[in-house]
């Protein structure tokens, strides 16, 4: 199970790139997995300011839909719209081209609450 | 939890495992929509071993099929298969499932792993008659082996001509090394192929002679989830979905398979409900926006009121579009109907098709 050591995780199988004020989320590939095939990433959340855990979009795979959370509170500034055409990314590479959405960070302490790859590794042990 | 004879070679195979009906099964193996592919293109082998399997022998083993399913199986002849279901006596199904005559005086029932126990129950409640019923479902296991190659890339492993068995026929005899299978020209695919029927202690000797035989063919294993997709394709029904204790037969559009020259549970209420015309039918949708619809979502009339809701969804792998089929009120059923499903805070757009989606 690939789970890179320069990113964040939440409890909900999303990753976070911290950059600045900004960061990138998509989900890991362990949630990819469970998933199976992706079919259709929907995000209609763009310019929006929503909560931490607020749902900020949705990923349908063949069998089955999941919701997506917002990991940190702040506005959803970009949704990456080469998922429009090759949904399948998120299988074949979640932490490159499958990222999800860019957003603004809006309080830098909720950044510190993220869990890191060994503690996201014993998460799904 | 209750696991299949091929369960090792599942986990080996690095299948992903799930609980369905009380026993671990594989869902996948490489994913969904490349094992869908591979069933319509060349060859797959789904391990089906949770159905169950009922035998009914003695003189009036017909007469108790008679009694508890629709579907005349007074004229099937010997080796020959016949799709049926059991009606409950309050306008529902207990179930679906296939019957094999042997002879007049034996027959085979393959019922669904959920409803084994409920099945098992409801025959025997039924049984006035001279009819031996037995349970073999854990005796017996079922390689579904489907796609157009089928019948090409298994006859390397049988002395029976396999071109020569019917769409709904079977044969006994040896296959893949064992003796007394059954090799049933049936499927839950539309892509052609066979059910093959055995002993447990035959498991990994058929398993692995079927997938040496379909090596040039291009043969993989395939999980339930590619199962479910396949059959949708088709349109036909899944029990628990599309039909359960609560739908008739009538309103599924199962009228084919309820014969009303035969008594049994319930027909005097269906005929009527046939003649009368059912209030809801089972219909098949093509969605024309973008989303895919799930169980139990709403179905809406152009107007925004509801009218059904959805039974089964997903989208399909071989026409690339999201499809479904679901109940709505008789007035919306007719093909070319445009309805609305409601996915979490929309409404997209749909239109009643004739099944089946996918053509051959």
């Amino acid at each position: 199970m690939n789970v890179p050591n320069n990113l964040k995780y939440t409890k909900d199988h999303e990753w976070i790139k911290i950059d600045g004020d900004t960061a990138t989320i998509g989900i890991t590939d362990f949630a990819q997995g469970e998933l199976g095939d992706i079919v259709y990433v929907e995000v209609e959340t763009i310019g929006e300011t929503l909560d931490k855990d607020e749902v900020f979009g949705t990923v349908e795979a063949v069998k089955t839909v999941s919701d997506l959370y917002l990991p940190l509170t702040g506005e959803i500034l970009e949704f990456n719209e080469d998922l429009e055409d090759e949904p399948e990314m998120v299988n074949e590479e979640p932490y490159d081209k499958g990222w999800m959405i860019k957003m603004k960070i809006a309080n830098q302490d909720e950044v510190k609450e993220l869990m890191d790859a060994e503690t996201y590794k014993s998460h799904i042990e | 939890m209750k696991s299949t004879a091929l369960n090792p070679i599942h986990h080996q195979l690095g299948a992903k495992m799930v609980p369905f009906a009380g026993y671990e099964m594989p869902v996948s193996y490489s994913g969904v929509n490349i094992e869908h592919e591979t069933v319509r293109q060349h060859l797959g082998v789904f391990d089906v071993s949770h159905m169950g399997e009922f035998f009914v022998e003695g003189k009036e083993a017909l007469d108790l099929i008679q009694k508890v399913t629709t579907n005349d199986a007074s004229k099937l002849v010997d080796g020959q298969a016949q799709y049926t279901c059991m009606p409950n006596e309050t306008g529902g199904i207990v179930d679906d499932l296939i019957i094999y005559k042997f002879n007049a005086e034996k027959f085979m029932m393959v019922v669904n792993a959920s409803n084994i126990q409920k099945d098992w129950d409801w025959i025997h409640s039924h049984n006035s008659f001279d009819a031996k019923l037995s349970d073999l479902s854990d005796e017996y296991s079922l390689l579904a082996i489907q796609g157009p190659k089928a019948v090409e890339a298994m006859q390397s492993i049988s002395p029976l001509d396999l071109s020569d068995i019917k769409f709904y026929h079977f044969e006994v005899g040896e296959f893949g090394g064992a003796q007394d299978v059954i090799i049933s020209a049936t499927g839950y695919t539309g892509s052609g192929g066979f059910e093959i029927y055995f002993k447990n202690k035959d498991a990994e000797q058929i398993w692995t002679s079927v997938l040496e035989a379909g090596k040039g063919h291009g043969i993989q294993p395939i999980g339930l989830a590619a199962r479910d997709t396949l059959r949708l394709e088709m349109g036909m029904c899944l029990y628990g979905n599309d039909i359960d204790e609560t739908t008739s037969p009538i309103e599924a559009k199962l009228g084919w398979i309820t014969k009303f020259t035969k008594d049994f549970i319930n027909a005097e209420a269906l005929k009527k409900e046939k003649e009368n015309g059912p209030s809801r039918k089972l219909i098949a949708f093509e969605v024309l926006d973008k989303g895919i619809p799930r169980h139990d979502y709403e179905l809406l009339n152009s107007e925004g009121e509801s009218i059904g809701h959805v039974t089964s969804g997903t989208m399909s792998p071989s026409l690339k579009k999201a499809i479904g089929m679901g109940y709505v009120k008789a007035e919306y059923a007719k093909f070319g109907t445009e309805i609305l499903i409601q996915i979490r805070k929309k409404q997209i757009k749909a239109v009643i098709v004739k099944p089946p989606f996918y053509k051959a």
